[in-house]
């Protein structure tokens, strides 16, 4: 956020150097305390440490087997196989695009908490598209995507325009845009021009496979290939083009900015539009991106689970970059699509692989904590990074 | 200084609690947790069923919870291995099924409607595996059986043994007002409530009184819901919504809204004995002892019992793709014990209801809902 101000780009580097060993340690600390949950929260493992002087095989070698079985199958299900690589970034894709969305926010100072509202409004009209349209193959799709990010971008703008016109908190704002869109969504699905013919349930029809991402290879669709865009887009926007200028000289001090000319209230508005725009986007993702069958999943209440909050998490890991925003989208991606394959392979509950996810955040985010936990690291990771260096 | 300490009081209560001798069968290897932790009472076999909730998880004191109590029933019962996957997002569904076909499951369990379409298709990949859903069936438009043959849907006729809860209902109340508030307007729910309120109906007609059923409007096919976004976990919500209806007389509360649906049974609970609840899905006076004065009795969905069917049928190899109907007839829906209140419902009425239980199974009163 305060790279207008960069002195020399020496102290730049040595500054991303410490970055990057702190999100390697927050997510080495991450996962001890992810091995103590699992050994403590696993009754036969944890009474084993009843023997710990008496016999110290048995519960070192139970918790070994208990930890080394959930972290393999996390590893397994994450970067294991060609296959598990692609079902990685398909988990990827809506991640990075919604922490573009909340990332770009973060730089120009507004702190976007609405990725949620505006993925699902996204979802809605991408889903509509294709399910109720028929058009032919490939301008299905570029319509379905154009109306999600259409919609996005709307439900993002209208926050914008309400903080320049009228001085509201965008925070305030865009969580409640949150409850507005999940009551649209709830609501559309009772109505006949979104329930499945013959049904009751809250469920749309299936879109039609010519408004589908069409894959690559496994799991692996073109909606990762237009997320990787989307975060080149939002790179070139932000460091190369005079609007990212503006909005990181906003982000950086409005005052200072609007005495220099520039239109801060244009800016706030133009720059939630795009926000909403790449959270709409992850909306696009979910709605027409296949699942692991093949096939999108049909909209319903929950359609983009919790992608909105995940993003913020991503955003603040991947330092708010693009390329940053990328990899931590990929790292929760593997996470999660690692997560599954950890409870169907070693028993362990989803919910530990939230956990990880939460403990990394902490970790990241509070880089104060780290520092204080790693006089035990400190040694040995000073000489890591110098023989990196 | 104040870390040494620390440390040393830890390391103190590690070496006081880590001196029991282990006992002398332990001394093999322990066995890897791995695999749910199960240990099989039954003779053990190779046969391994699965399940995969919706975004409930199998916690949710309703209707996930109660599905994998027939798979754990399974596994003590038949000696099956078990093993489970819990969905986070809609678009899990279709990763944790293929988790669990990889997984070399012989049976696949999902539970809810929003995974039909996630089972069909992972059904339709797999036939050499047998699939179940609980609360969904296959049909088309003409009400055919549409699923592949390794693909049963389990669904329950409630609308049965909640028409004889409005029966029961009405013929408690004092103030001529019974009501009762659902989670969602989903079938699954809104059948409970139409059974209800034509049961309450029927009371009217054949003992000449007058009830009125709150909360659901039998020609509008619509009534009381919890607002908000996961009505089904907002407690309070219900809470709200049975306060409503109490202040509008009713003295007799049926909540179809799942682990919300206990503010029904709070807010019963705080009128002192005035206003009387019912429970859903299981019997509420084993399930949630700490309001059983207050339960009248509980119309049950015994989705365990269609679980464990579909399992056992998988595992002695007769299984099809025929539909499974809870009915009172087979007792996949039914009326839970009056309990407490065996002494303050009449013995007329208990013969009134053991009347329409069996007109129900003959079919001389129909119950659409």
């Amino acid at each position: 956020m305060t790279e207008l101000t960069t002195p020399a780009t020496k102290r730049r580097a040595t500054f991303q150097w410490r970055g990057i060993a702190i999100t390697v340690a927050a997510f080495v600390l991450a996962l001890l305390v992810g091995a103590i949950l699992m050994i403590v929260s696993d009754p036969e493992v944890a009474g084993q440490f009843a023997y710990l002087f008496t016999a110290p095989a048995l519960p070192l070698g139970a918790a070994w087997a208990k930890v080394s079985s959930a972290y393999a199958a996390l590893a397994v299900g994450a970067l294991g196989s060609p296959a598990a690589l692609a079902a990685t970034t398909r988990e990827a894709a809506p991640l990075i695009c919604a922490g573009l969305g909340v990332g770009l926010g973060f730089r120009a100072g507004l702190f976007n908490i609405g990725a949620q509202g505006q993925a699902i409004v996204g979802a809605i009209l991408a889903a509509w598209v294709g399910f109720a349209l028929q058009l032919p193959p490939v301008l299905h799709v570029i319509v379905a995507l154009l109306a999600g990010l259409l919609g996005g971008a709307l439900w993002g703008g209208i926050v914008g325009y309400l903080k320049a016109k009228t001085g509201a908190h965008e925070v305030i704002v865009t969580i409640m845009f949150n409850y507005i869109a999940v009551g649209i969504l709830a609501w559309l699905l009772t109505t006949p021009a979104f329930l499945r013919p013959g049904r009751q349930d809250p469920i749309s029809p299936e879109v039609h496979p010519t408004s589908t991402f069409p894959g690559i290879f496994g799991q692996l669709h073109v909606g990762f290939l237009v997320a990787l865009l989307a975060a080149f887009g939002t790179w070139w926007l932000i460091e190369r083009s005079t609007i990212g200028f503006t909005i990181r000289a906003v982000g950086a001090n409005p005052n200072a900015a609007g005495t220099a000319g520039m239109d801060v209230a244009r800016t706030t508005i133009i720059t939630m539009a795009i926000a909403g725009m790449l959270a709409g986007l992850a909306g696009v993702q979910v709605a027409i991106g296949p699942a692991a069958n093949g096939v999108p999943t049909p909209l319903s209440q929950g359609i983009v689970g919790s992608v909105g909050f995940d993003a913020i998490t991503v955003a603040l890991l991947g330092r708010s970059r693009p390329l940053g925003i990328v990899f931590a989208g990929l790292l929760f991606g593997g996470l999660h699509a690692g997560g599954l394959s950890m409870q169907s392979i070693a028993g362990t509950p989803l919910t530990l692989s939230m956990v990880l996810q939460a403990l990394i955040v902490l970790f990241v985010a509070a880089p104060g904590l780290v520092r204080t936990l790693v006089p035990f690291l400190r040694e040995r990771r000073a000489v890591v990074a110098g023989g990196q260096a | 200084m104040k870390k040494s300490i620390v440390i040393s009081g830890l390391a103190a209560a590690l070496l006081l609690a880590g001196c029991a001798t282990p006992p002398p069968a332990s001394t093999a290897a322990p066995s890897a947790t791995a695999g749910g932790a199960t240990t099989a009472a039954a003779p053990a076999s190779d046969f391994t069923a699965c399940m995969v909730s919706d975004a409930g998880g199998f916690d949710d004191k309703s209707f996930n919870q109660t599905s994998y109590k027939g798979l754990t029933d399974a596994v003590a019962q038949l000696g099956v291995k078990q093993n489970e996957a819990q969905s986070k997002t809609t678009s899990d569904f279709a990763t944790n099924i293929d988790q669990m076909v990889n997984a070399g499951c012989n049976i696949v369990v999902t539970v809810g409607f929003m995974l039909g379409d996630a089972t069909l298709a992972a059904a339709k990949a797999n036939p050499d595996v047998d699939f179940a859903i609980v609360d969904f069936a296959y049909s088309d438009e003409s009400g055919a059986n549409t699923a592949p043959e390794n693909l049963r849907g389990l669904v329950f006729n409630t609308g049965e043994p909640a028409f004889m809860a409005g029966y029961t209902a009405a013929s408690l109340s004092q103030t001529g007002k019974v009501g009762t508030f659902g989670g969602a307007k989903i079938p699954s729910v809104t059948a409970f409530m139409e059974g209800y309120a034509q049961g309450v109906k029927y009371h009217n007609e054949k003992k000449g009184t007058n009830v009125e059923v709150l909360g659901w409007n039998s020609e509008s096919q619509d009534g009381q819901f919890i607002p908000g976004a996961s009505p089904f976990e907002d407690l309070a919500g219900g809470k709200r919504v049975a306060d409503t209806l109490v202040a509008q007389g009713a003295d007799v509360i049926l909540p179809v809204a799942g682990p919300a649906g206990e503010g029904g049974l709070q807010a019963a609970q705080a009128s002192g004995g005035k206003v009387i609840g019912m429970w859903v899905d299981t019997d509420g006076y084993v399930s949630m002892p700490t309001y059983k004065s207050i339960i009248a009795t509980s119309v049950g969905k015994a989705m365990d019992v269609a679980v464990f069917e579909a399992i056992k049928a998988s595992k002695e190899g007769t299984f099809n793709n025929e539909v499974y109907v809870g009915t009172l007839e087979n007792e996949g829906a039914y009326l839970a014990p009056f309990h407490d209140f065996d002494s303050k419902v009449s013995a007329e009425t208990k013969a009134e209801l053991e009347q329409i239980k069996a007109d129900i199974i003959a079919g001389t009163i129909t119950i659409e809902a």
